[in-house]
């Protein structure tokens, strides 16, 4: 449906998106996501026509349309704030792309009514848009950008300017009704919870390169590098060494002696090979000193963080410093304790020499 | 990632081709324009001026600095240069004195009808430069009605004052100018954060002391923008001195003098008043811009309403401000109930006896009479139309694209707010009273479109600062909305970007229509009696004693720039509702 082949985009000496492939499925909900100067916002807008790409091709449906001025793309967009026409009434701003693109002057007022059903706001058409509250304007945002039926909409972090609260509903109710009309989308955030919510697949960008792309638990179980894994969720790095490497498990060995298994991943990790391991603090298990030691990290409790649903320890080991989330009255601080890896595949090897970055 | 689709590489490598072609010609037209712009700006606001400074150095085809010589030796040059800065300090100490108190007035005390008399307190924004003396003359002048009632009060055999020479200046330019002060300050004192006085009263600082400490200087950038204009506005005022001046000379008059002589040597010598009259004005212009730079932790206040002081006091305040409010309509009055005099009827009374309409109705019917308002609307409509035009242009240039000669175009569009009028029209007269196209210029002095070229230039600042702001506070986001939405650039320019830009460039546009309907300075030295604009007509008919007529062509200047302002407060405020409101 929409292709991205290549796609370059240079401001002067800064490469902002460099060598950008991607191929996005028709009806399928995509999040370009990545911390802020990672080039999502960039990219959306060469994929609008906004920004003309140095380098690379954009094709809509198989048509090229790289070189196509805005007006002549068929995408729709929704902007962070909204841009709606503050000279206009909300029916003249949805019906604004229908006239524009030459709908017959009988049809609008229907379409428009249907537009402002999809997004809940029947009878609306004679507010001004400053009457209107910020879920409600981003709501005509939305209704204006789906009234002409693009073929492709984007929705460059349309939630960012909502309360928390707001947002939350706003995610879900959003994702229903782009599935339900089918509508193939892109969506730009820098919010790791609302991708995992929203996209059927999720492309991680950093510095103008795309990382990985897969769905939310693909990149959040699989990351295909250290960054993907420290962006997404938390996760502890600690420098090992690999002494026995079988299929996809390696095992490593942590300062201290310890030795773990972990995934390889598609990382070249060779015996004697210096790498760096990841845990997620959810993948290890935190049991009082005392008990079975055999093939576990001691530590020493430094910080408790108690989260409601989750309680966060911050333990000190002779490996390096570990995330681990246990019950609330697994530990205290200062109490000395012991690590296991609680699930074998989770805990992952990295390259050495690729820090995480963040 | 899609290793599979390398071959396409080439096609990639293509349309990066096309893509780079197309910024490339996005940007070609930028240039065009661009170029077409500073070209225009170029030759008409920075070159006459050049043809002036080159003329100050030049004599009878010879490059010399005689002209220079003679200004400094000669003690009337040197006179007229010390009392242009001596009436310009002195009008910034007496607008001061009014406008900062008026503004506290009413920013701190609350009474009956507030409101009301602090709109009313700007009114001598409403009087066109010429109107505003001749108001004075009418009110203060030997026959008018202050003197009279004085003298017949007092029994007086003679007026006792005559109203001329530098006290008659500063009077007038204290009425005019005390109103930057007055806004500036009104402006200021809203966004103070009260939070900060009551600071201040919370460490033991008693009310004169934080008034001292804090408020003032809190307001000092402001106030220091009010002082530096009405300086720059005083040292280009033309009408004051040249109509209550008498033998006191300042340097604008001297201009015009040097210029009626039309020996070569004086010619020169009015070049070198204009030089100097210019440098002095583009050095405070200078400081004027650094001083706005300051200004920016004025804003950071958060414009909370302060609380207004209820009390016995009110009643005081309520009292003076009254009274200041009746002095400052006085001129307006006193021009309407002269416009009503026909001719020949009021010799000695105190008011006069007969009143009638048939000032107006002439001003009307007899063509000679009408003939000066349809040249200047004419001629006002026409300047405004260019302006507007450049106007757009230019801010659309400046706030949405890049491209060399930013920062030259950005200083054109302000330069000619920084040269008083006489230098424009002596620059102008200069350059555009020979005829050499190949040097762009042509002889355009003595035709119909001399005029409508000044009033042009002059109002650029007014129209481009417009056009400047509205394009600033216009979202890209909503252009790229209509484009999204399948807008070309017509259907974006037509029913997004102009219906939002509009009001503020019709604010711009309406009151440089009013400036160049009411224009003097300018238009005393470049009119001809077939294209003599209202203002020149108003002086001939004050020469003729026609009072009458004078003041009713006053009246209507007044009303039209009431009726404009009016209408800008009302686009202000629905401007206002609808930004506001999200």
């Amino acid at each position: 449906m929409l292709r991205l082949e290549g796609l370059e985009k240079r401001f002067g000496d800064v490469v902002a998106v460099s060598d950008l492939w991607l191929d996005v499925g028709r009806g399928e909900l995509l999040t370009l996501l990545g911390p802020s100067g990672c080039g999502k916002t960039t990219t959306l807008r060469m994929i609008a026509g906004f920004e003309t790409a140095t380098a690379g091709r954009v094709l809509l449906d198989g048509r090229d349309v790289t070189t196509l001025p805005p007006q002549r793309r068929g995408t729709g967009m929704v902007f962070q704030n909204y841009a709606l026409f503050p000279h206009l009434d909300v029916h003249e701003n949805v019906a604004f792309g229908l006239k524009a693109q030459g709908v017959p002057r009988a049809d609008i007022p229907r379409r428009v009514e249907r537009a402002l059903e999809l997004v809940d706001l029947p009878g609306y058409g004679s507010r001004k848009v400053q009457q209107l509250s910020g879920g409600q304007q981003q709501r005509v945002a939305l209704a204006r950008a789906l009234a002409p039926e693009p073929p492709v909409l984007l929705l460059d972090e349309p939630l960012s300017n909502l309360d928390a609260a707001l947002r939350e509903r706003t995610r879900s109710e959003l994702r229903a009704l782009l599935k339900s009309l089918g509508i193939t989308s892109i969506f730009v955030t820098h919010d790791q919870e609302e991708a995992f919510a929203l996209s059927d697949r999720v492309a991680l960008l950093r510095a103008g390169r795309l990382q990985q792309v897969g769905t939310p638990e693909e990149l959040y179980l699989e990351p295909a590098n250290a960054f993907v894994a420290s962006f997404l969720g938390r996760a502890s790095f600690l420098p090992a060494r690999v002494v026995a490497a079988e299929g996809e498990i390696v095992v490593c060995e942590l300062s201290g002696g310890v030795r773990w298994p972990a995934a390889r991943g598609g990382v070249d990790a060779r015996p004697g090979a210096e790498v760096r391991l990841m845990l997620r603090p959810e993948a290890i298990a935190l049991t009082a000193d005392g008990a079975d030691g055999a093939g576990s990290l001691p530590g020493r409790v430094t910080e408790r963080q108690f989260g409601g649903a989750t309680t966060l320890y911050r333990v000190e080991t002779p490996a390096g410093e570990v995330l681990v989330q246990a019950g609330a009255r697994a530990a205290a601080q200062g109490d000395t304790v012991r690590l296991h890896p609680a699930d074998a595949s989770a805990p992952r090897v990295y390259p050495a020499t690729e820090p995480p970055s963040r | 990632m899609a290793p599979d689709t390398a071959p396409s590489a080439e096609a990639a490598r293509t349309a990066s081709g096309t893509g780079a072609e197309r910024s490339r010609r996005r940007s070609s037209r930028t240039a065009v324009l661009a170029a077409v712009v500073l070209a225009l700006l170029l030759w008409l606001v920075l070159y006459p001026n050049l043809y002036v400074l080159a003329d100050s150095l030049r004599m009878s085809g010879r490059w010399t600095l005689a002209a220079y010589a003679r200004f400094v030796r000669s003690p009337s040059e040197l006179g007229a240069l010390w009392n242009s800065i001596w009436i310009s300090l002195a009008s910034v100490a007496l607008s001061g004195l009014v406008g900062v108190p008026l503004a506290f007035l009413f920013t701190r005390f609350d009474f009956p009808g507030r409101r009301l008399l602090a709109a009313l307190a700007a009114v001598p924004v409403l009087l066109p430069p010429l109107v505003g003396v001749i108001a004075f003359l009418f009110l203060y002048g030997e026959t008018g009605f202050i003197t009279r009632g004085v003298q017949l009060l007092l029994g007086l055999r003679a007026p006792p004052w005559r109203l001329n020479g530098p006290a008659a200046i500063l009077l007038v330019h204290t009425y005019t100018m005390y109103v930057y002060f007055y806004m500036f300050t009104s402006a200021a004192l809203a966004r103070l954060d009260p939070a900060q006085a009551q600071a201040a009263r919370a460490l033991g600082a008693s009310g004169p002391t934080v008034l001292r400490r804090v408020t003032l200087p809190l307001l000092f950038p402001a106030i220091g923008g009010a002082a530096l204009l009405v300086f720059m506005t005083s040292m280009g005022s033309f009408s004051a001195p040249y109509v209550f001046g008498g033998g006191f000379r300042v340097l604008t008059t001297q201009i015009f003098v040097s210029k009626l002589n039309g020996t070569p040597e004086d010619l020169a010598l009015a070049a070198v008043e204009a030089v100097v009259l210019a440098a002095t004005s583009l050095l405070f212009l200078g400081l004027l811009e650094r001083l706005e730079r300051g200004r920016a932790y004025t804003g950071a206040g958060k414009g909370i309403a302060p609380v207004r002081r209820r009390g016995a006091a009110d009643v005081g305040a309520g009292v003076v401000a009254f009274l200041v409010v009746l002095v400052l309509v006085l001129p307006h009055l006193t021009v309407a109930l002269v416009s009503l005099v026909p001719i020949g009827t009021w010799t000695t009374e105190l008011f006069p006896p007969r009143l009638s309409l048939v000032n107006y109705r002439l001003m009307f019917t007899e063509p000679a009479r009408l003939r000066p308002i349809l040249n200047s609307l004419s001629m006002a409509t026409t300047a405004t139309l260019a302006n507007v035009a450049l106007a757009v242009a230019a801010a659309w240039l400046i706030v949405r694209r890049s491209f060399r000669g930013k920062g030259l175009m950005s200083a054109l569009v302000v330069l000619p707010w920084a040269l008083p009028g006489t230098v424009l029209a002596l620059a102008l007269a200069t350059t555009f009273s020979v005829h050499a196209p190949w040097l762009g210029r042509f002889v355009l002095v003595g035709t119909a479109a001399i005029l409508p070229l000044a009033y042009f230039i002059r109002d650029i600042p007014l129209v481009t600062r417009a056009a400047l702001t509205s394009f600033r506070q216009l979202d890209p986001a909503v252009e790229e909305a209509a484009a999204s939405l399948g807008a070309g650039p017509a259907r974006t320019l037509g029913r997004v970007v102009l219906p939002l830009v509009l009001p503020g460039l019709l604010a711009g546009a309406l009151l440089a229509f009013v400036t160049a309907l009411g224009e003097f300075v300018a238009s005393i030295l470049l009119y001809t009696h077939a294209t003599r604009p209202i203002s020149v007509e108003i002086l001939s008919q004050l020469r003729a004693f026609d009072f009458g007529a004078a003041a009713a062509y006053a009246v209507l200047l007044i009303v039209v720039m009431a009726i404009v302002f009016g209408i800008g407060q009302m686009a202000a405020a629905d401007d206002a509702v609808r930004r506001g409101g999200g």
